[in-house]
């Protein structure tokens, strides 16, 4: 609790502090000035960030560029899509089946791809990721390229995912457990070798350590993570397609691991907000501007990422100050 | 003599038509220091990379106190007790000399699949770490970066983390490798004490250090083991003062 108190001293604790705080009361805000559409682009941004906290695990503490991410997404929506037009529409059953799926995948690709290193790791799990496109194209039964409309997971008593303040509350609720999770994941005996192989590989061998066993067990944890996000976005909109789990969200989901920060804790969470906060914005803005301009803001966030590569290399944590303990290297 | 600790008998290892490690026998006892000299490709790498288990031998058998290790992978004869130190300097940079021993002993605690227990808190991991820090004489330095300590320092943390696996074998490779006069002064004596917990197999060019350490020096040339014997046979004898030292002197 001190230290928790301490860290509120610093730039990058204070200003995490208030941006919780702000987004605790989100819900209410949107409410008050009747911004019903602003909740919406806040619960996407959650739980974004709750899926780039999941690749933070693999990419951030573990050095491998998973490039293959949105599967998991997919994987966790697809089932609680699949679940839902099969009848059954119980959360209590949905979801640990969801997690379960992408937490299996996660193994699978693991076991195949783990004993690859650098750009090769990447070519294979995009290769692997597209694989789960394809096939939830391929599935016509829960329609194929165009998606599925489904009900929303039913926790009968205890939430009810329809009202929109309630699911945003939830998603950040599990947000902010998942950030908990890694924050003790990070300096835990795991987090250790997980982030020494990925500073020497060789040395952390060397010292008795087995790191294919060490990186499978932290991509699983990784899936699960993934598939949690999944499940979140299906509800979100109550509607999964294959678009959820093509390369480009993976790449999305990449830029926004680097642009917060990679390996730094709240890292996923800055990058989600900037990352949506350009998207939402900068179009209006290039718009006012000029008629029509809007449609190209990626040209403008393009360059924007390269000088955020160039110059901030630890993304937008870094800018909050040099370290506090939560920069993991 | 004592039962000994390492013991490897008619190791051969060939790349293509190059034969690296030529029917090379070489042990170690407990509390010995046994060292390996050779002029530059005399074949030492490749005899330890056989020894630690990074390379496989073509034939000959490598056993660990009394247990054939010829085929055990690296990590496993790090837990029964074979440590060594890197010829290329391998800290973990980016982690305190702390962090890097503490990861050291927890190599050989069991598992590490804990998640949510930090681990700097831990005293199973730290009061060991803290303990092979002050043997290695690096005490004073826990809290700084790895990276930010001077090259001798840095050579000091591959000792101390190689002694927080509390090895009874120490395969020492070149440690005095790009050290100046006073740094191997200062590495010679910290061996020295070294002694009594472990037995060191020490490959090192340093001569003064070799022959100030070695109670047994083994001389490879072109991968096959010349002689063996204390440094004074080993001073003596005319086929390495041919092949090596007075190459060297020359």
């Amino acid at each position: 609790m001190s230290s928790l108190l301490a860290s509120l001293r610093t730039p990058r604790g204070l200003i995490t502090a208030v941006l919780l705080l702000l987004l605790a009361v989100l819900p209410l805000l949107t409410q008050a000035f009747d911004q019903r559409y602003l909740l919406s682009v806040g619960t996407r941004v959650v739980i974004w960030a709750i899926a780039a906290v999941s690749l933070n695990i693999i990419l951030g503490y573990g050095g491998l560029v998973s490039f293959g991410h949105a599967a998991f997404f997919g994987i966790g929506g697809y089932a609680v899509g699949i679940l839902s037009a099969s009848g059954i529409d119980s959360g209590w059953l949905q979801w640990p089946v969801a997690i379960l799926a992408a937490t299996l995948w996660a193994v699978l690709i693991g076991v195949l791809s783990l004993r690859t290193r650098g750009v090769y790791f990447l070519m294979i799990t995009l290769a692997f990721g597209q694989l789960v496109y394809y096939l939830g194209s391929g599935l016509e039964a829960y329609g194929g390229d165009d998606g599925l409309n489904i009900g929303r997971s039913r926790f009968p008593g205890l939430i009810d995912l329809r009202d929109k303040a309630s699911f945003y509350w939830l998603c950040l609720a599990l947000l902010c457990a998942a950030l908990w999770f890694c924050g003790r994941l990070a300096y835990s005996r795991f987090g250790f070798v997980l982030r020494g192989a990925r500073s020497n590989e060789l040395r952390m061998t060397a010292l008795g350590f087995p790191v294919f066993g060490y990186r499978l067990a932290a991509l699983a944890l990784s899936g699960a993570f993934g598939g949690l996000a999944g499940i979140l976005l299906a509800n979100e909109g109550a509607y999964v397609s294959p678009a959820m789990m093509s390369w480009v969200k993976s790449g999305d989901l990449i830029v926004i691991v680097v642009l917060g920060g990679t390996g730094a804790l709240f890292g996923p969470l800055y990058g989600a907000l900037a990352f949506f906060a350009v998207e939402e914005f900068l179009k209006p803005l290039l718009d006012l501007a000029h008629k029509g301009w809007g449609e190209y803001w990626q040209i403008v966030f393009g360059p924007l990422l390269v000088i955020v590569a160039l110059y901030a290399r630890g993304g937008i944590d870094s800018l909050l100050g040099k370290t506090d303990g939560r920069r993991h290297g | 003599m004592a039962e000994p600790l390492l013991s490897a008998q008619g190791l051969i290892k060939r790349f293509g038509g190059l034969l690296a490690t030529d029917n090379v026998s070489i042990d170690v006892a407990p509390g010995e220091i046994h060292a390996l000299i050779g002029p530059n490709g005399a074949g030492k790498t490749t005899l330890v990379g056989q020894l630690t288990g990074t390379l496989a031998p073509d034939a000959g058998v490598i056993r660990f106190s009394g247990r054939d290790v010829t085929r055990l992978p690296v990590h496993a004869r790090v837990r029964l007790g074979l440590g060594r130190s890197f010829q290329i300097t391998a800290v973990l940079r980016e982690f305190s000399a702390l962090d890097n021993v503490a990861l050291a002993v927890q190599a050989h605690q069991g598992h590490s699949f804990r998640f949510l227990a930090d681990a700097r808190a831990d005293r199973r991991l730290r009061d060991p770490a803290r303990q092979a820090l002050e043997t290695a004489g690096l005490g004073t330095r826990a809290e700084a970066l790895a990276s930010a300590l001077s090259h001798g320092e840095q050579r000091q943390l591959e000792i101390a983390m190689a002694l927080a696996g509390e090895p009874r074998l120490l395969l020492l490779d070149e440690p005095m490798a790009g050290m100046g006069v006073e740094e191997s002064q200062r590495m010679v004596t910290l061996l020295q004490a070294l002694k009594q917990r472990c037995g060191m197999l020490l490959i090192e060019h340093d001569m003064d250090a070799v022959f100030a350490l070695a109670d047994r020096i083994t001389v490879l040339v072109y991968g096959r083991a010349i002689a063996t014997g204390t440094p004074a046979e080993i001073r003596a004898n005319a086929a390495v003062r041919q092949a090596y030292l007075g190459e060297e002197a020359a």
